[in-house]
């Protein structure tokens, strides 16, 4: 059922649907590319008992879906993946490939490009088409701080893993049709190299500021544990996250997984409220793309306070429990 | 054992120039350090070696400027030190530059049983030259891994990925990318750094030493091309507060009540409009 219209893919990573709707994300932007270079989207679901992704991605914008539903592929394999796609790419030739930035896409996709001899770009929080008519890559780099427009001029398929939450998923009409085309195991199946020996799901990640809307930062003018522990009062009261400088970590005031900038987690909240921090680069790497920035300090010269939005010249502590006193008294739900 | 480590050199800046002659950054107007995953990378290396006891390859691509890192990687306990440098290989995206460790690994340390690389570099942030060396070099692979053990010949590994905690095996030779949540790096001590400048034990590679050439280059080299680089724009609200700390919150939280509700989906609006702005 080969055809010669142009496709766009699309990789079915269904395996958190409900927490991550990456996907959904990815068929909506395809639909909008696919408009513009006249293709069609095709979604790629491979797994066991799948039809209810085959039924969500038809939904959500798929013209075709190519499936493969097999008991070997219970569980996510790089490997097998790698093989079947690579067989089909060679057979049909896509124009686009679009994987979500999940860790799974993060690994799977460069594996994937080196197989194909093509180019990849990575986390992009952009997708157009150029004049030329090339898919044009917005990646970002240096913490989120620089931009970068990429685009694949000569080699087929054009690839980008997509970070979740960049494009909106178009609403489901359950009375869409797609092309559903069951296809076989390929019996070449290379058996896997990585054996999973246990898995299982973990929570660890769910309170991770890597993804939090609002994040309270503390630095080490919190002068002591107490004070900075404060601080988890306040982000939870904005249902947000604690994040903390390298000074805090050695102090032993906050676990390394709170490390925030170069050689901790880069952040993206809508509100950052900056503690006591003063701003030196290892820190402020990591807030590239933090959408507003209130930061608290005696010190209104610090290179914290020129970055903020919002530069409150006071002590960190003192600002820190009015503000939980006063917003306990206007939340509400 | 022989483990062979990937590093990289990255600037210590949050952001650069773009060069639009050469479509690239200005990576020479920084200072460089090594890029922390790759620390971690290194680390479980030392640790295995400490172990086990191993022979580390310490492995980069860069300008002269990158030998630091390897010099670095010397003090802290690296047994050897390879720097790929050419002016050729300039500009090398993830496609061009997997190739191009493959080809110094498969010249210079044919015989590894396990490579190591950091998850990702604070610079690019593409976590993707580890994973496609593996497919370069024909490897199993893990990427994001938090601890690894070994038995024999067998590689045990721990990883948290995408809300799963997953323990894999695989065979050597193997490949897997560190992440930064285990394996916090140690210090260089002084003595080392000397010493690992004393002795001339970085070997330098250029593109001839691997054979790779003009024509390999456009046949093995970058599939991507980038064709801007710019600075993400903020509007900046620039407001400063100042005052007693019940002054400025109040202040704050009339000014921002809106945001606030917004980004918390709850509602902190003041019911009676009393202090109300504007």
């Amino acid at each position: 059922m080969k055809t010669n219209k142009k496709s766009i893919w699309v990789f079915g990573d269904y395996r958190n649907y409900y927490q991550n709707r990456v996907t959904l994300q990815l068929l909506s932007k395809a639909v909008d590319l696919a408009r513009t270079i006249k293709a069609e989207v095709c979604a790629l679901v491979f797994g066991h008992e799948i039809d209810e992704w085959i039924m969500e991605y038809t939904a959500h914008g798929a013209d075709r879906i190519l499936a493969i539903d097999h008991p070997l592929l219970k569980s996510y394999s790089t490997e097998r993946y790698l093989a079947i796609i690579e067989n089909l790419a060679k057979e049909r030739d896509p124009e686009i490939i679009l994987i979500g930035a999940t860790d799974f896409g993060r690994e799977f996709a460069p594996r994937l490009a080196k197989r194909l001899k093509t180019g990849l770009s990575a986390d992009c929080v952009g997708l157009d088409i150029t004049e030329e008519g090339l898919l044009l890559q917005i990646a970002p780099s240096f913490g989120g701080n620089m931009l970068a427009e990429i685009i694949t001029e000569r080699h087929r398929p054009q690839m980008a893993t997509v970070r979740p939450g960049t494009f909106k998923e178009i609403p489901h009409n359950y009375k869409r049709k797609a092309l559903v085309e069951h296809l076989p195991l390929p019996d070449n199946l290379p058996a896997p190299r990585v054996r999973l020996v246990e898995y299982e799901r973990s929570a660890e990640r769910e309170h991770s500021i890597e993804n939090a809307a609002v994040i309270v930062c503390g630095g080490r003018g919190m002068a002591n544990k107490n004070n900075f522990n404060r601080l988890h009062e306040l982000a939870k009261l904005l249902g947000g996250g604690v994040g903390a400088t390298r000074p805090v970590i050695y102090a032993g005031w906050a676990d390394h997984g709170a490390l925030v900038g170069q050689a901790g987690k880069h952040i993206k909240p809508k509100i950052l409220f900056s503690f006591g921090i003063s701003g030196a680069i290892q820190h402020t790497a990591g807030l590239g793309e933090a959408d507003f920035i209130v930061a608290i300090n005696k010190n209104p010269q610090a290179t914290m306070m020129k970055m903020a939005d919002v530069a409150i010249v006071a002590d960190a502590s003192d600002v820190l429990n009015t503000l939980i006193k006063e917003l306990k008294k206007r939340i509400r739900e | 054992m022989n483990l062979v480590v990937c590093l990289k050199q990255v600037p210590m800046v949050t952001e650069l120039p773009w060069d639009e002659k050469t479509g690239t950054l200005r990576r020479d107007l920084a200072a460089g350090m090594m890029n922390p995953a790759c620390k971690h990378a290194l680390e479980a290396a030392l640790q295995i070696k400490e172990k086990y006891s191993a022979n580390i390859t310490a492995i980069t691509m860069g300008p002269p400027a990158a030998q630091e890192i390897l010099r670095e990687a010397l003090a802290l306990g690296a047994d050897r030190a390879i720097l790929i440098c050419d002016k050729l290989l300039a500009g090398s995206d993830t496609f061009a530059t997997s190739w191009i460790l493959a080809e110094a690994i498969k010249k210079e340390c044919p015989k590894f049983d396990l490579l190591l690389c950091g998850a990702y570099t604070s610079d690019s942030e593409t976590a993707q030259v580890g994973p496609q060396l593996a497919e370069k070099l024909d490897l199993p692979a893990a990427a994001y891994i938090e601890k690894l053990e070994i038995n024999g010949r067998t590689l045990r590994v721990r990883r948290l990925v995408d809300n799963f905690r997953e323990t894999l095996e695989m065979e050597f030779p193997a490949l897997v990318t560190v992440s930064m949540e285990n394996y916090e790096p140690r210090y260089t001590t002084l003595v080392g750094l000397e010493n690992s400048f004393n002795e001339n034990s970085v070997i330098i590679l250029d593109a001839g030493a691997l054979g790779i050439n003009a024509s390999a280059m456009e046949s093995q080299g970058s599939r991507t091309k980038v064709r801007k680089v710019f600075l993400r724009k903020t509007q900046k609200e620039n407001v400063l507060l100042q005052g007693t700390a019940a002054t400025v919150v109040t202040e704050f939280l009339n000014k921002y009540q809106r945001k606030i509700s917004a980004a918390i989906g709850k509602s902190i609006e003041e019911i009676k409009p009393v202090h109300e702005n504007k």
